[in-house]
């Protein structure tokens, strides 16, 4: 299971464990997760639209901060709903760059079954570990 | 669940954890609850109420109110005050939606003239009002535009057109935090904030057409006071706040806040939803000029809601929305942190209060109220479930206790995934309908996860705020008609 919603937490907003044998698959896992609370088949997004982003930090949590924090952005901003394509995560000498390209589409209320709404990630319990090769992370999202 | 061992019980609504429940507190917590209430409270609640007690600066007490439950950082219902002279602001302690609150509209029509029309109020109401993910308003505008808005809140919708004097009056601080600079806010959370004026959101922000029937006016005087004076009264109720914009102030500048609380000022925290500046610090002033910006935009959102309200009741009943009795009650935030005057052990002293779901309830006499509120205290606007109706509350001089606060909501005791493997959306709403509740969404998910069962007993929170003398019931108000995102 690559994600899986934590019912008892967060009892007004929504939490989630996102798991990848890499760095690359846990933060690919944790945008769907964050897609999946708002569309219910995120299988619905269709590519119409790709774009590509570089976030830089020098902690891997921060980095995976920025990177969910960006997704709602854009998702407020362009009302486009996206998933990752490509990723691809460098670490020059400590400093962590990201590199994803995404695809996806505007939100279409015809086509995509659309939940609830996340408005920001928040650092509540927010933590990014790695536990015999596997990384996992847990994000609660105010909702 | 059982209580934690170290929570002692000092009224009938009140409780306290002391400083020994948790190191590095420095006030004890109080929660507000009944016994009903306190037992149904998550673990979370102490130790986030315990948390806030390590707060710098801290005065008195950390408080919960009775409709408290697990948040990020604050508990939901969390209460802080601080000194400002040597203590902290945290934007954990407001929330991400800043100015989240509530406003009650009058009309001077019945239930026996609105119901005919339900269906058709509710569906344009849906039409003119956007909700649900991702929702974009239909005003835009211009970044130098949207700046004045986050400085001049309602003024600016007054100078627009989009408000009358009154309107202005009957919101708190009326409609306008001064000292708010946009040079504050960054171009990104500006940029979120264009298209969402007057937007509804998601989540539990929705937008209900209410009755006041007379077995539920529980104080005839005040609520005459307060405009509630003919048999089935009908108000409109709504719930939502600033927006993505608010979101991002408080992004940015909780990761702003990460960088320097410990390096520059040697402040640490159990949670980073904590994470806190000096309110005297460069970052601290620059976060509380940002975030008057988004309380600005928030009144301003509420502000653009009820002219578009005003727009349909006028569309469909074919009357000047004045005519129709289209009044503000009043305007409640209830996320936010603002300086106030308390009394602290008989004098008067300045106060840093965070307020994370939580409403200011000044009670009778407050020079602060507007004038026809004097005498009454303030109406406080308790929202519950759209199954359960909510509460217009008075504001009470026992409310000094919790430096002029009481509750917010009825407060949620189940998450949102259990909500909906336990209720169905569909299902939900053609029950409603069979009641005479009428209920437009974008999201049966979403409807499901807000069902009245997700709930606490909103009477029970309501009679437990009048009992610990914080604010007064004077009338319950049902569910008609609802929009939900």
């Amino acid at each position: 299971m690559p994600y899986r919603f934590l019912e008892t937490v967060a009892t007004a907003d929504i939490a989630f464990e996102a798991w990848g044998s890499t760095m690359e698959e846990m933060f690919v896992e944790a945008a769907e997760a964050t897609l999946n609370v708002m569309v219910a088949d995120v299988t619905t997004v269709a590519r119409r639209e790709t774009l590509t982003l570089v976030l830089e930090n020098d902690a891997v949590d921060m980095l995976l901060f920025d990177f969910l924090g960006e997704l709602v952005f854009i998702k407020d901003t362009h009302r486009l709903l996206l998933r990752v394509i490509n990723i691809a995560i460098k670490d020059e000498n400590g400093m962590l760059e990201l590199a994803v390209t995404l695809a996806g589409e505007k939100i279409d209320p015809g086509r995509h079954p659309l939940q609830v709404d996340v408005k920001g990630v928040t650092l509540h319990l927010f933590e990014v570990v790695k536990t015999g090769g596997v990384w996992k992370t847990t994000v609660v999202l105010d909702i | 669940m059982p209580l934690p061992k170290d929570l002692i019980r000092i009224s009938p609504t009140t409780w306290e954890l002391p400083v020994t429940f948790k190191k590095g507190m420095l006030v004890p917590a109080r929660i507000i609850a009944s016994e009903k209430l306190i037992n149904a409270m998550e673990d979370a609640v102490f130790e986030q109420a315990a948390n806030v007690a390590c707060l710098s600066g801290i005065t008195g007490y950390s408080y919960c109110m009775p409709d408290g439950h697990w948040g990020y950082g604050f508990p939901i219902g969390g209460l802080a005050a601080m000194d400002p002279e040597r203590g902290v602001i945290s934007p954990g302690g407001i929330g991400f939606d800043i100015n989240c609150g509530m406003r009650l509209v009058l009309t001077n029509l019945t239930e026996e003239e609105v119901r005919p029309r339900l269906h058709d109020l509710v569906n344009r109401l849906f039409s003119r009002i956007p909700t649900g993910v991702g929702c974009h308003g239909t005003l835009k505008v211009k970044e130098s535009e949207f700046r004045h808005i986050a400085e001049q809140g309602s003024r600016w919708c007054l100078k627009k057109g989009y408000a009358v004097a009154e309107d202005l009056e009957l919101t708190e601080e009326g409609g306008c935090f001064t000292g708010g600079d946009s040079a504050k806010v960054s171009n990104k959370a500006i940029e979120r904030g264009l298209e969402q004026l007057g937007t509804l959101g998601s989540g539990n922000h929705y937008c209900e057409i209410q009755v006041a029937r007379p077995e539920n006016v529980l104080d005839q005087k005040i609520a005459r006071s307060f405009g509630i004076t003919i048999p089935n009264q009908v108000v409109i109720m709504f719930h939502c706040g600033s927006r993505g914009f608010g979101h991002q102030i408080a992004t940015d500048y909780l990761q702003r806040f990460l960088k320097v609380m410990g390096p520059k000022y040697g402040l640490s925290v159990t949670d980073r939803e904590l994470a806190c500046a000096p309110f005297r610090s460069p970052e601290g002033q620059d976060y509380y000029a940002a975030m008057k910006c988004a309380v600005n935009m928030a009144f301003a959102n509420r502000q653009m809601i009820l002219h578009r309200i005003r727009e349909v009741f006028s569309d469909i009943f074919h009357r000047d929305p004045f005519d129709l009795g289209l009044r503000m009650l009043y305007d409640v935030a209830h996320n936010t942190a603002k300086l106030e005057r308390h009394l602290i052990d008989g004098a008067p002293r300045e106060l840093l209060v965070h307020r994370k779901g939580a409403t200011r309830s000044l009670g009778p006499g407050s020079p602060e109220l507007p004038a026809c509120y004097r005498e009454s205290g303030q109406p406080v606007i308790i929202g519950g479930s759209m199954e359960t109706g909510s509460y217009l509350l008075s504001g009470m001089t026992g409310s000094n206790a919790t430096f002029a606060t009481t509750a917010h909501g009825s407060g949620r005791t189940m998450s949102r995934h259990q909500a909906k493997k336990l209720f169905r959306g569909d299902r939900l709403q053609q029950q409603l309908e069979q009641r005479g509740i009428y209920i437009m969404t974008d999201s049966l998910g979403g409807l499901a996860e807000e069902a009245g069962g997700a709930y606490k007993d909103i009477d029970e929170v309501a009679a437990v705020t009048e009992l610990a003398g914080l604010s007064k019931r004077i009338v319950k108000l049902l569910p008609m008609g609802n929009i939900k995102g």
